[in-house]
């Protein structure tokens, strides 16, 4: 008698989902991604519709634009690059060792996230230029860094510093030490314990901060055009051309640059996804929970 | 000529772990630590390991010694509780990684590292796993793919630290006795860490019994019956009598 009732409740329960609530913070979800990211972005590809492909290949082709697209991407990598590995040694410093001042270390990283861009630009202006402490300094070694391509390069790195680290910290926090002592006790080097053990580990984290870095420095554009200098064909970025075309009231022009910036960082955000979800899927359910972690997407304005 | 160790002893802070151990384990003999959680025989084993270090003593493998060598340089395999494999490899590269490792002038040959995995693999019952991952494998496959891991390297000298705790009564049972097998048949000494005195009575040739950092007493399972040296031990092993009896009576 019991067991035929606990049997029937069985039954009926795992017709339902396990989790309650499916229903109500799906519709809540979509609505709010609708609202935010997708009206936005519709308009967006509403205003690149009026243009014929033959327009539109005519602004993307312009000489000015490609070189803005050359100075931003090669700009973006660079920051990229820096922030990929500087991000992968701070979260080792912070999440390996203890030493005096760690807290507040943690804390600064997250400041470029908080600093409005202009002000950082505008300090980085401030530093960078001839008469600034850094501009001095490298100015008697004949380097200039304002108003070049390696400023706009600083101004990007800046920015997107928090996502070198923040992505790949939780993961190495994670990390069992027991995996690393197997390996030394089978005889590995400490770098071959690094390189074999625990970089494989965090490999899709770091995939996934650098994607994130890059997609940010494209579409940076506060703390660029502060020291960026603006020379059409040498330092202009392409927010800035997106820009320049809109107080034109160029709206096409506009959406053409902002549609392909876009375009360009959603393919490296889900080549990013696709190759972080090879490289984790023969880990444990538990090892892939860092997946579930927010994709910021910020682009042309 | 095995392992000796003289005097060794461990403190945290103002908490002593380990109180002047000694022990000696012989050539191809398999000697459990035993005792209750916190009684040091973890710490032990770490400091055997190389993964941590004493405080005062030595360690002797072999008339060499190895009381400050690094982990890595001391070519004992070590079989940990939550089983420690690398989740991003397969079984058969789990098992190659101490082998691969090695500097190119004692690294076997390609060939040479398949042939010794399939052998390992096959001895542990696990050859036909090889191209699985850590996380299609059950407890007890698992336990089997760290062992073979660890006798890859063909070590000195075999550390188990609580190897079976995480699996269920029936898989501890026969992979108890795969160890056994296994252990005797490579040729090796090894050193088991339980807390279960079953475990220990059925798997060592000897048993160190461990109270608050100390060896209270070393000895065969029938010394330890017969004339415990300690009212703990007496009390530690009280169960075993009737485990001792059964055993007799077969």
């Amino acid at each position: 008698m019991s067991t035929s009732i606990s049997h029937a409740s069985r039954q009926r329960s795992s017709a339902r989902r396990v989790i309650p609530g499916f229903g109500l913070t799906l519709g809540v979800t979509l609505l709010f991604v609708c609202l935010i990211i997708l009206l936005p972005l519709s308009a967006l590809f509403f205003q690149l519709g009026q243009l014929g492909f033959a327009d539109y290949w005519r602004i993307i082709s312009s000489d000015r634009t490609l070189a803005a697209f050359r100075v931003t991407i090669s700009a973006a990598l660079m920051a990229t690059v820096f922030n990929a590995c500087f991000g992968l040694l701070l979260a080792w410093v912070i999440v390996r060792y203890k030493f005096p001042g760690k807290r507040l270390l943690d804390a600064l990283i997250d400041l470029p996230f908080a600093l409005p861009t202009a002000v950082a630009g505008i300090a980085l202006v401030a530093l960078y230029d001839r008469n600034g402490w850094m501009g001095m300094l490298l100015a008697e070694m004949n380097i200039k860094v304002a108003y070049t391509w390696w400023g706009i390069a600083i101004a990007m790195t800046f920015t997107s510093v928090p996502f070198g680290v923040r992505t790949v910290q939780p993961v190495m926090e994670s990390l069992k030490l027991d995996i690393e002592e197997a390996a030394q006790t089978l005889g590995a080097r400490d770098i071959q314990v690094f390189r074999h053990i625990i970089f494989p580990q965090l490999w899709p984290s770091f995939i996934m901060g650098a994607s994130l870095a890059f997609a940010r420095s494209l579409g940076e554009f506060g703390a660029v055009i502060f020291i960026a200098g603006n020379m059409p064909y040498k330092t202009e970025i392409a927010s800035l051309l997106i820009m320049i075309r809109l107080d034109e009231y160029d709206f096409p022009a506009a959406s053409a640059i902002a549609g392909t910036l876009l375009l360009l960082a959603l393919v490296v955000l889900v080549l990013a996804n696709i190759a972080t979800g090879r490289a984790g899927r023969h880990l444990s359910r538990e090892a892939k929970g860092w997946q579930l972690q927010p994709c910021i997407l910020r682009c042309a304005p | 000529m095995g392992l000796e160790i003289e005097n060794v002893s461990k403190s945290y802070g103002s908490n002593l772990v380990l109180d002047a151990v000694d022990l000696d384990v012989q050539p191809g003999e398999f000697v459990a630590l035993l005792g209750p959680s916190g009684s040091g025989k973890t710490t032990l084993l770490r400091i055997i390991a190389g993964l941590q270090f004493a405080e005062g003593g030595r360690l002797v493998m072999e008339g060499e010694d190895i009381t400050g060598l690094e982990a890595r340089l001391r070519r004992f395999g070590m079989v940990f509780q939550s089983y420690a494999l690398f989740e991003h490899m397969s079984v058969a590269d789990n098992t190659a990684f101490g082998l691969k490792m090695r500097p190119r002038g004692s690294r076997p040959s390609r060939s040479g590292i398949g042939e010794r995995v399939k052998t390992l693999l096959d001895m542990a019952e696990i050859g036909h796993l090889a191209e699985r991952y850590p996380s299609q494998l059950s407890g007890g496959q698992r336990q089997r793919v760290a062992l073979a891991r660890a006798l890859a390297i063909e070590p000195r000298l075999l550390l188990l630290d609580e190897p079976f705790s995480a699996l269920d009564t029936k898989i501890r049972k026969g992979l108890r006795s795969a160890l056994r097998d296994l252990q005797r048949k490579v040729g090796i000494s090894a050193i088991l860490v339980t807390h279960d005195q079953e475990e220990a009575f059925e798997i060592a040739d000897r048993i160190a019994v461990m109270s608050e950092g100390r060896i209270e007493q070393f000895g065969t399972a029938e010394e330890l019956l017969r004339t415990p040296a300690s009212p703990f031990v007496a009390e530690f092993l009280e169960g075993m009598a009737n485990y001792e009896n059964q055993g007799a009576g077969i």
